[in-house]
C-alpha cells in the first residue's frame, strides 16, 4: 500500500477530571499530531503531482506504438527491462499503463468539469430563485438520483456509442447531483446574509447578485466537490471501459487494459491485471488526501477524515 | 406508520413515470434506430418505403411520448417487449435471472453489514491503535479499488493459483443441475468480492458512530456505574452508534446495484446485472428499459425502507410529520 493511512490518533486517556475511570477512556483529543497530518498532505501532493506529470510528459517523450508487437516477449513477468512486465502481445505494460492513465485522467477531468458546471448552474438556479423553481429542480434531482449511476451511464453509452464523448456525457450526466445539492444549500445560506440584502437594496441586478455575491461564496465548496469528483469519474470510466462500453478497446485506458488482461489472467499472468487497478487506486487516494487537506483549510473546525 | 409508507409509495409513482419517460426520450435522441437493428443487413438494401412499413408494423412510429405510453400500457399487463440480445420475452429474462441476482446481492449485503459492524466497533474501541489504522486504511483502499479489479485478482488467486474455488458461473462445466454444495462454492467468491466493495462504507460509518457515542453521556454514565467494558461497548455505544447506519442501509441500494453490475460480469453470474451488460453491448433497448425501471423501483423501495426504519428506530420522530 503506497497511500498514507489516515487515522486520527487520540492522545491516550489523559482525563483532566479525577475520574476513577481507567485510561481506556478515549478522549476527543486534538486529533492526529500535526506532523503526521502534514506528512499525509505532502505524500498526497507528491503522488498527485507525479500522476499528473507522468500523464502529461511521458506520452510525449515515449509515444505508444499500438502496432509494435513482440510476440517473442509476450507475458513476461516484471523484470529490469520491463518493470511491469509485458502483456499478451509483448508490449511494455508500464508504458501502456501511463498512456492509459492519461486517457482516463483526461476523461475524468473533463467529465468532472462538465458535472461541476451543470451542478453549479442547476444548484445555483434552485438556490438563488427559491420557491417553485427550487422545488421543481430538486424533484428533477431526485428523479436522477433514483437511477443507479452506473446503470444510467451504461444506458447512455449503449444508446450513443461508440466514442469518448458518450462516456464523458454519461459520467457528467450522473455526477452533477451532489454538486447541485451542495451549491443549492450553500446558496440558500448565503442568500440570507446581510451583504446580499445590502447588494439587493443597493439596486444590484439579479445577475450581478448571483455572479458577484453568491458565486464566489459557493466556489470553494464546489471546487472541492469537483476535485473529489475526478477519481469518481475515472472509476466510472474504467468500469464502463471494463464492461466493453467505454473507451474503444484499441485505445489504452485503465479500464480497457483490465478488460484485455482477462485472457492473460486465465493463463496465470497476474501483472496485466494488477497494474491498471493500482493506477486507479493510488491516484484516487492521493487526490482524496489532498481534498481532505483543502477541506480543513476551508473549514478548520472540522478535522476531516478522508472522503472518497 | 402505514400512512407514511402509503404516502411515500405514492410519491414514487411520478418518479418512476419520469424515469421511464426519460429513458424513452434518451433513446429517441440517440442515433440508434431499432428498425434498422431489426432489419439487420437487409435494412441496408431495403427501400425507405419498406422501412417505413416495418416501422409501422413494429409500432415504432410516432413521437417518443406515444411509444412511451404504448410501453407503459403494455407493461401494466406484464408485457415488457422482446429482448433482442437474449431472444426471449423481457419478462421471462427478468423472471429467470432476478432470483440469482437477489440471492447474490442479499448475501453480500448481509456479509458487508455484519463484517462492517464488527470491524467498525473494533476500530472505534481504540482510535488510533493499530487495528483502527488497519481498518480505516483498508477501507479507503477498498473504496478506491474498482470491484471488477478486486474480482479479477480474487479469481487469479483463489481459482487459478490455489484452485480451491471456481472462477465463475453457477455450475461446473458438464453439470447442469444446481446442487447446494456447488451453489455455495460458486457463490463464495462473488459474494465476498461484492461484500468487500460495500464494506468500507459500513465499517467507516459504524466506527464513526460508535466512536462518537463513546464520548456521550449515556456511555459515561454506564462507565460510572461500573459496567463491564463489553456491556458498555455493545449495549450502549454500539446501539446508539448503529442507529444512523441502520436507517441509511436502505439508501445503499444504488451502490449495491453498481457493484452487482461489475461483479456479475466478472464471475459470469447468471443474474439480471450481467444480462444488462450484455444487453447494453447489443443495444437491446427493451431489456435495458425494463432493467432501468426495475433498478429505479429497487432504489425507491430502499429509500422507503430507510424512511420507515428511521421512524421505527427513533421514537422521537413523529411519522405524521415526515
Amino acid at each position: 500500500m503506497t497511500a498514507p493511512v489516515p487515522a486520527p490518533t487520540e492522545a491516550p486517556g489523559k482525563t483532566p477530571t479525577p475520574a476513577p475511570v481507567p485510561a481506556a477512556v478515549p478522549r476527543r483529543g486534538p486529533g492526529r499530531p500535526p506532523g503526521a497530518r502534514a506528512r499525509r498532505t505532502r505524500v498526497s501532493a507528491a503522488l498527485t503531482a507525479a500522476t499528473v506529470l507522468a500523464a502529461l510528459l511521458v506520452p510525449a517523450a515515449f509515444p505508444l506504438d499500438q502496432q509494435a508487437v513482440d510476440l517473442a516477449a509476450k507475458l513476461r513477468p516484471p523484470s529490469w527491462e520491463h518493470p511491469f512486465g509485458t502483456d499478451e502481445l509483448g508490449r511494455d505494460l508500464l508504458l501502456r499503463c501511463v498512456h492509459g492513465l492519461r486517457v482516463s485522467l483526461l476523461v475524468g477531468v473533463v467529465a468532472a468539469l462538465v458535472a461541476t458546471v451543470v451542478g453549479i448552474a442547476v444548484g445555483g438556479l434552485a438556490g438563488a430563485l427559491g420557491g417553485r423553481t427550487d422545488r421543481l429542480v430538486m424533484r428533477i434531482v431526485d428523479v436522477f438520483a433514483s437511477v443507479p449511476h452506473l446503470l444510467l451511464g451504461i444506458f447512455v453509452v449503449a444508446m450513443f456509442r461508440p466514442g469518448i464523448w458518450p462516456v464523458i456525457a454519461s459520467v457528467g450526466l450522473t455526477h452533477w447531483l451532489s454538486t447541485a445539492r451542495i451549491v443549492r444549500a450553500e446558496t440558500h445560506s448565503l442568500r440570507n446574509r446581510p451583504y446580499v440584502d445590502a447588494a439587493i437594496s443597493g439596486g444590484s441586478s439579479r445577475w450581478r447578485v448571483a455572479v458577484r455575491h453568491l458565486l464566489p461564496g459557493v466556489l470553494p465548496q464546489a471546487g472541492l466537490a469537483a476535485v473529489l469528483m475526478v477519481p469518481h469519474a475515472i472509476w466510472h470510466e474504467s468500469a464502463l471501459s471494463f464492461l466493453g462500453l467505454g473507451i474503444p478497446a484499441h485505445q489504452a485506458s485503465l479500464g480497457t487494459m483490465a478488460e484485455a488482461a482477462r485472457g492473460s489472467l486465465l493463463a496465470g499472468a497476474w501483472w496485466p491485471t494488477l497494474w491498471p487497478g493500482l493506477f486507479i487506486v493510488v491516484p484516487t487516494l492521493a487526490i482524496a488526501g489532498l481534498a481532505g487537506a483543502w477541506r480543513e483549510r476551508i473549514n478548520p473546525r472540522v478535522r476531516s477524515e478522508l472522503t472518497l | 406508520m402505514a400512512r407514511l409508507a402509503g404516502r411515500r409509495a405514492l410519491a414514487a409513482v411520478p418518479v418512476l413515470a419520469a424515469v421511464t419517460l426519460g429513458v424513452f426520450a434518451l433513446a429517441a435522441a440517440s442515433p440508434f434506430d431499432p428498425v434498422r437493428q431489426y432489419a439487420g443487413s437487409a435494412g441496408l438494401r431495403a427501400s425507405q418505403d419498406t422501412l417505413d412499413r416495418l416501422r409501422e408494423n413494429l409500432a415504432l412510429d410516432g413521437p417518443f411520448t406515444e411509444q412511451w405510453w404504448r410501453w407503459l400500457t403494455s407493461a401494466a399487463t406484464g408485457d415488457l417487449g422482446q429482448s433482442v440480445s437474449l431472444r426471449q420475452p423481457v419478462a421471462q429474462v427478468v423472471g429467470e435471472r432476478l432470483g440469482w441476482s437477489v440471492l447474490l446481492c442479499a448475501l453480500a449485503f448481509l456479509l458487508a453489514v455484519v463484517l462492517g459492524a464488527v470491524l467498525g466497533v473494533a476500530a472505534a474501541r481504540r482510535r488510533g491503535g493499530w487495528l483502527d489504522r488497519c481498518v480505516t486504511g483498508g477501507s479507503y483502499v477498498l473504496q478506491a479499488a474498482p470491484p471488477f479489479w478486486l474480482g479479477l485478482l480474487a479469481v487469479w488467486f483463489f481459482a487459478l493459483r490455489l484452485g480451491v474455488l471456481p472462477a465463475g458461473g453457477l455450475t461446473d462445466s458438464g453439470e447442469d443441475t444446481v446442487t447446494a454444495g456447488s451453489l455455495v462454492r460458486h457463490l463464495t467468491l462473488p459474494v465476498t468480492v461484492l461484500a468487500l466493495s460495500q464494506l468500507p462504507w459500513f465499517a467507516l460509518y459504524v466506527r464513526q458512530g460508535v466512536a462518537d457515542a463513546l464520548h456521550e453521556d449515556p456511555v459515561r454514565g454506564a462507565r460510572a456505574r461500573g459496567l463491564r467494558e463489553r456491556t458498555v461497548l455493545l449495549g450502549h455505544a454500539l446501539r446508539s452508534g448503529l442507529l444512523p447506519v441502520l436507517t441509511l442501509i436502505g439508501t445503499r441500494i444504488p451502490e449495491l446495484i453498481t457493484g452487482a453490475l461489475l461483479v456479475e460480469t466478472v464471475f459470469s453470474w447468471p443474474g439480471i446485472a450481467s444480462a444488462t451488460v450484455r444487453a447494453a453491448t447489443a443495444t437491446d433497448f427493451p431489456l435495458l428499459a425494463a432493467v432501468t425501471v426495475l433498478a429505479t423501483a429497487a432504489v425507491l423501495a430502499g429509500n422507503l425502507l430507510a424512511d420507515l426504519l428511521y421512524v421505527l428506530a427513533d421514537p422521537r420522530i413523529d411519522p405524521e410529520e415526515m
